[in-house]
């Protein structure tokens, strides 16, 4: 799917034709950068475009990742990303910008890492309901995750099994979400809803292919 | 950065054609109503109790006694369903949010006008 790289700004809600307040989410997708054409006769054997965005120190960039950007003659960049079939041409060093590939209207998914919540429990994580009540003695078993198998058949606890952990922090994709508005003179796709990733994370915004 | 971005999203849903008006006043809300396919023009005249949020998330409420029954609705201040706001009165009052105007009726539940704009 073709898409872009973009950085979340924050929310806010904005007005339709009809007078709704919609909520949308802001983001920013300044051009990007194409690194690498991949091509299913080359070297690679598949078809893929590599899209980079956000600058970065060229101090803190790997010598190798430089002279592939000046390879794009273009500077370093902090994210990179590869996109499969991407249907529009495009060359080495060309600049992709937000209205090449999304117009008003159409639908995308959006990836990002969701906020890290850190060590929780059970019934944030899972959604579980716990245990009981406040009474009966068992005032302090609330949020408990309660009986995580059976006994000595099979004397283990099976795989999988769900529990407390670390929770957030992780690749998430939101999908189907409409595009309210583009601003293209300052990059921005105004995103119908809530993206994942706190304010200032890097994002990819994938065009769901029409049908 | 971030924030000049933000500013400038909510900035292009701003209308400046609204009078300045302060919880205590008295206004008249005009409402674009849509039914089925006609519009007509709504009147909502009542005090306003309260203002709050910022930017583009801005809102306001108005209390009015209808038949009465106290009947308040909340406004988002920048939304084209408003078609004009006018400023019927100025009042003086104490606080921001007029809570208190709910438990009074009749007599106790006037506002004194203000006569001049404090600022001045």
């Amino acid at each position: 799917m073709s898409g872009m790289i973009g950085k979340k700004i924050g929310m806010t809600s904005i007005f339709d034709d009809a007078g709704n307040n919609i909520p949308v989410t802001v983001i920013e997708a300044g051009p990007n950068v194409v690194t690498q054409v991949k091509d299913a006769d080359g070297a690679d054997g598949y078809e893929a475009v590599q899209l980079a965005y956000g600058d970065k120190r060229p101090s803190r960039t790997p010598m190798a990742m430089e002279g592939h950007f000046e390879k794009a003659g273009s500077g370093p960049k902090r994210k990179v990303r590869e996109f499969s079939k991407f249907d529009r041409e495009v060359e080495l060093g060309d600049e992709v910008i937000i209205e090449d590939l999304f117009a008003e209207g159409d639908r995308v998914d959006v990836v990002g890492v969701s906020k890290g919540k850190g060590f929780q429990g059970v019934v944030k994580r899972h959604g579980f309901s716990g245990v009981g009540m406040k009474t009966h003695g068992q005032g302090d078993r609330e949020r408990a995750p309660g009986s995580i198998g059976a006994s000595s058949d099979p004397s283990r606890v099976f795989k999988g099994m769900r529990m407390a952990g670390r929770m957030g922090n992780q690749r998430t994709k939101t999908k189907n979400l409409q595009i309210a508005r583009l601003i293209p003179d300052q990059n921005l796709i105004l995103v119908k809803g809530s993206v994942p990733g706190h304010k200032g994370g890097f994002v990819e915004i994938y065009r769901k292919p029409t049908s | 950065m971030a924030t000049d971005l933000m500013n400038l999203v909510e900035a292009t849903q701003f209308r400046d054609d609204h009078p300045d008006f302060k919880p205590g006043d008295t206004v008249t809300v005009h409402v674009r109503v849509v039914e089925g396919d006609k519009e007509r023009i709504q009147l909502f005249k009542g005090v306003v109790i309260r203002q709050r949020g910022s930017g583009a998330n801005k809102t306001f409420t108005v209390r009015k006694v209808s038949g009465g029954i106290g009947v308040e609705r909340t406004f988002p201040l920048h939304s084209p369903r408003i078609a004009k706001i006018d400023l019927d009165r100025q009042g003086r009052v104490r606080r921001s949010k007029l809570y208190f105007l709910r438990d009074r009726k009749g007599k106790s539940a006037r506002i004194r006008e203000r006569m001049r704009d404090p600022k001045s």
